[in-house]
């Protein structure tokens, strides 16, 4: 097994990381990669902090009570599906 | 018809909000609505069990994912070739031996809640700037949180293909971050 990997190849493995679990041969190299590299670390921090941030920006939608269906859009749909529907 | 007035006026604004956060875009959110009413006064499934405000989360995911995929499907055939896996184009962030050009920089989430929100509207004017087909599989990805294989059925893209788009949606968005964040 080659041990060493690229900057390149460690942040491919990185953004899998974040949709399917690891390989244990790929969670080594990575690990091995991360304890010496700063800048994939860093590269890491990013995706995780986009990750999180995208989650509380649509948790944030999710609750803001602010937003609603207006009632001229209500109008809209109730007419579209009337139109729709026949 | 009054089921669907009803239905309005007690869940509206919630499947509006619950569209709205996954499609980031208001029209489409509408639209997604819409389609979800339509589908619940053709279909008779509803149980007296589960509530109405469920059944109708229910069809709405599915008028998402229906949403999404046309949004996909519509990309110009250039697109398409341009994601395929042997595109060379991620090389941009790397040199032949595979080091960064530009090395990643701190990156941090703001303490205070106003510039949280700079922060999450810079990363939102970020994705609207990725190519449609990749914001899209990456939205449905790490805004939605839909597994990979259901994207893979759903789009009907290879498991490569989705993770070569989803590398280059994180890089793009990771880079246009740094660029218009770490101004300050
Ligand atoms: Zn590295």
């Amino acid at each position: 097994m080659k041990f060493m990997i690229t900057c390149k190849q460690a942040s491919q493995i990185i953004s899998q990381s974040l949709d399917n679990p690891l390989s244990w041969s790929d969670r080594m190299k990575l690990k091995f990669h991360l304890f010496i590299c700063d800048a994939c670390t860093r590269f890491n921090r990013q995706l995780h902090l986009i990750s999180n941030a995208l989650k509380s920006m649509r948790s944030d939608t999710e609750n803001d009570s602010t937003i609603q269906l207006t009632s001229e859009a209500k109008i809209r749909i109730l007419n579209n599906i009337q139109a729709k529907n026949h | 018809m009054s089921n669907v007035n009803d239905w309005l006026n007690e869940h509206g604004d919630y499947l509006y909000r619950f569209a709205l956060a996954r499609l980031r875009d208001p029209h489409q959110a509408e639209d997604a609505v819409q389609e979800t009413m339509l589908a619940a006064i053709k279909s008779n499934n509803f149980e007296g069990d589960s509530s109405a405000r469920t059944w109708l989360t229910g069809i709405l995911k599915h008028k998402i994912i229906d949403l999404q995929r046309k949004q996909i499907r519509e990309q110009p055939v250039s697109d398409l070739i341009d994601f395929d896996a042997s595109d060379t184009s991620m090389d941009d962030f790397f040199d032949v031996k595979g080091h960064w050009l530009d090395k990643p920089q701190t990156l941090d989430m703001p303490e205070n809640a106003l510039e949280q929100k700079q922060f999450l509207n810079i990363l939102s004017s970020c994705m609207d700037k990725l190519p449609k087909k990749l914001a899209a599989i990456f939205t449905m990805r790490d805004v939605q949180e839909t597994e990979n294989e259901t994207i893979c059925k759903e789009l009907d893209i290879t498991a490569t293909n989705a993770w070569v788009m989803l590398y280059r949606a994180r890089m793009g968005l990771r880079k246009c971050l740094e660029i218009n964040w770490n101004i300050g």
